[in-house]
């Protein structure tokens, strides 16, 4: 199986591989995963002072979030994981409406109109077959119009491979040529289970041959390995030459998420030995020594981080609380009666319960997990 | 007002711990009563083993397979790969064999890809086989909102298995029943869902005899007696309606509240018996309004009891919208004001 590997962990880069990134563009890449590292450690503690809901972080694998996404038009479409603060980030959508949905409010999903970037999908895996699907759109759109087609970047984990949904939407996928980039983000565990429990194959690149796809594995820890492969997948997709399955071996430096502890399944050691891979300090190396950076101007940038991730927590703090009834409202394009009149029963529920003064009589709520 | 508290587990179900057991008898949770439970049908019977994503070392993300793996070893509580299809289809055929598999399902959220194999070959292998091949399995859930979840973390799937012919379906509401529920389930020759009421986890302890004994399917069980009304619910709502109950007693109207405990077959005796002697139903459930359990009951009770009804039966439940993310959550799950209210509307008749 073909693996790709461009940075070593010293951020010397392999001479025949030189980055296909302008100095700006490799700035802009290292920026975008200091400030999403910096968003993750804020939302960690965040959720530990009871400011905010579940969250699932990305400590790690910043490479894999940023890169592939980096590749991407606006007008291309991707479908991330509820692992996903850095491809968000990447793709311009703002670290507020990732503490809004996580704190509890839907409205935190709910990107600009020209914005083509799902909502975290939860169930493992299910969010591959309607992607293979808006490729398929994107496929017969270009057809029509004879043009370039748009691209679907599809990500999911290494668990995900285990489900029937990945292995329908790649066969799709592969039947039907679609313009797809599957990004598998290996992190070795799904929760307290290893890779090794999802599959008894050496990679999970090489599922790619049974579907008639590019393959690849790359060390995704290794942004110029994960950008390398991901720009030629995108390119690949864009002509009309098919899906490609990437994956992308990084590490879950993290609990799964907060409701985790990861010390229950794996060893410090373990954890110590990805530390030392660590996909940023692998670039910023990189980029000292061929001086595309100084000291001053990680300075400069760790302090711009703050900002960003403070902003973000203000902006998402002083939203106001969503109407109680809000969630009837986009339950059909016309909500029929049994909705209507549930909505209605609500609606005239608290204002009566406001009005009374026996009320309110709460239940004890439970904890997850 | 007084604040009405969670009513203990202990004036739930006074008459089932004797004088002579409570020797033996241990203050348990809900999770810790099927971790019992599980532990000893395994320790009883070799032919039970433990599947599911993170039940092993991680001893499920609940902790109710804690212990267990340590104790019966890696090959009878398996570490799965991430397929619930493949965990509940590997499942049947292992039932089939002749074992006796308990297969966790994660989240309620997450048995969606199950049903293939629950409505096309769980439900029906008896029958088609006609009696040859039998699934004696039990599929385990966690069940239920108001914790604090991310989506798909909160639902009541319920009326799904119910609704499927050949699956029983049952979710117990305190320690006890938890624990003489799963081990009728693993012992019961057809395939039982078992829900887990995930919001009292942990919240309700009870006293729980370390002895052997089992809780039959389809039994409900009157947990509060009362004259006016007849309230019926299941899993952590049972304990809203006992809240309910208690609230109301204070003015003089006394509820009864009846746990069903099975809600697949239902226990239409003690439905009907206790609707015929108040006159008036109320059934308060987390689960969508329409085609739900519920709906239903109502019907039973319309069908076989309608010249004994007061008034009409009143239905108190989720709506029919998809569950909404946690901020919003406690505006969708029926509160004990709003089973005050539905228990009100019964009787202005
Ligand atoms: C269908 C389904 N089953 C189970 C779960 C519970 N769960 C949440 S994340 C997870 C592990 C996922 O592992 P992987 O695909 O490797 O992604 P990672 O979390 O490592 O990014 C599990 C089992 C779920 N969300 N969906
Ligand atoms: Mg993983």
């Amino acid at each position: 199986m073909e693996r790709l590997e461009v940075l070593d962990c010293e951020g010397r880069c392999d001479p025949a591989l030189k980055p296909q990134l302008r100095p700006d563009q490799i700035r802009e890449i290292y920026r975008l995963m200091v400030t999403s590292r910096r968003f993750d450690e804020k939302a960690f503690r965040l959720q530990r002072q009871g400011r905010l809901g579940t969250y699932a972080p990305i400590s790690g694998q910043e490479a894999s979030q940023v890169a592939p996404p980096y590749c991407l038009q606006k007008s291309d479409w991707m479908v991330p994981t509820y692992r996903s603060a850095g491809a968000y980030y990447t793709r311009g959508v703002p670290f507020k409406n990732i503490l809004i949905y996580w704190g509890g409010d839907a409205r935190g999903a709910r990107v600009a109109p020209d914005q083509r970037d799902l909502f975290p999908t939860i169930c493992i895996a299910t969010q591959i077959p309607f992607a293979v699907g808006l490729a398929w759109g994107a496929k017969l759109k270009a057809q029509k119009e004879k043009k370039t087609s748009e691209v679907v970047l599809c990500y999911f984990g290494d668990g995900a491979t285990s489900k029937a949904d990945f292995h329908e939407g790649l066969n799709f996928a592969g039947v039907f040529r679609l313009p797809i980039i599957f990004v598998c983000e290996n992190n070795q565990w799904a929760i307290s289970l290893p890779r090794s429990r999802q599959t008894a194959a050496p990679t999970f690149s090489q599922r790619a041959f049974s579907y008639g796809m590019e393959g690849i594995q790359v060390d995704g820890n290794d942004v110029f390995a994960v950008h390398r492969a991901t720009q030629a997948a995108v390119e690949r997709a864009r002509a009309g030459k098919g899906p490609t399955l990437v994956e992308c071996e990084t590490y879950r430096l993290g609990d799964h998420t907060t409701a985790d502890d990861a010390s229950r399944y794996r060893s410090a050691e373990e954890v110590a030995r990805w530390q030392k891979l660590d996909p940023i300090v692998r670039l910023k190396k990189y980029m000292l020594q061929e001086r595309l950076w100084s000291e001053a101007e990680e300075t400069k940038l760790s302090s711009e981080a703050d900002l960003v991730v403070e902003a973000a927590v203000e902006e998402a703090e002083a939203f106001a609380a969503p109407n109680p009834v809000s969630f009837f409202d986009h339950t059909f394009a016309e909500l029929p009666w049994n909705v209507l009149e549930q909505r209605k029963a609500l609606e005239e529920y608290l204002k009566e319960k406001d009005s009374r003064k026996d009320t309110v009589i709460l239940d004890k709520e439970g904890r997850f997990p | 007002m007084k604040d009405p508290v969670l009513v203990k587990e202990s004036a739930v179900h006074p008459k089932k711990t004797s004088p002579v057991e409570s020797s033996s008898t241990k203050d348990l949770n809900l999770v810790q009563a099927v971790n019992l439970g599980l532990r000893q049908e395994m320790q009883r019977d070799d032919r039970v083993i433990v599947l599911g994503e993170d039940v092993g070392v991680n001893g499920g993300v609940f902790r109710v397979t804690e212990g267990l793996q340590k104790e019966f070893g890696e090959s009878r509580v398996v570490d799965t790969p991430l397929a619930e299809l493949g965990i509940v289809g590997a499942s049947i055929g292992l039932a089939m064999y002749g074992l006796r598999p308990v297969a966790e399902i994660q989240f309620d959220g997450f048995l969606p890809p199950i049903f293939d194999q629950i409505i096309s070959h769980a439900g029906r292998m008896r029958s088609r086989s006609l009696g040859r091949f039998t699934v004696p399995m039990v599929v385990r859930s966690p069940h239920g909102g108001l914790v604090h979840a991310p989506e798909h973390h909160s639902e009541s799937p319920e009326a799904y298995f119910a609704h499927t012919p050949g699956i029983k379906v049952v979710i117990p509401s305190n320690p006890y029943d938890a624990k003489g529920l799963i081990v009728s389930a693993i012992r019961d020759p057809d395939p039982v869902i078992f829900f887990e009421p995930k919001r009292i986890y942990r919240s309700v302890k009870a006293p729980v005899p370390q002895r052997e004994y089992t809780v039959p399917i389809g039994q409900a069980q009157v947990v509060r007696p009362g004259k006016e009304v007849t309230l019926i619910a299941w899993g952590a709502m049972v304990h809203t309606c006992l809240q309910a109950a208690a609230y109301l007693s204070e003015e003089h109207v006394e509820v009864e509240v009846v746990d069903l405990r099975t809600l697949a077959p239902l226990d239409l005796e003690t439905i009907l018996e206790s609707v015929s002697r108040t006159g008036r139903a109320v059934i308060a459930q987390e689960a969508p309004r329409t085609c739900s359990l519920g709906s239903e009951i109502s019907a039973l009770i319309h069908e076989r009891a309608l010249l004994k009804l007061q008034a009409p039966v009143v239905r108190v439940t989720g709506y029919d919208v998809p569950t909404p993310l946690y901020k919003l959550e406690k505006y969708y799950f029926p509160d004990v004001d709003r089973v005050v209210r539905g228990i009100r509307e019964t009787l202005k008749f």
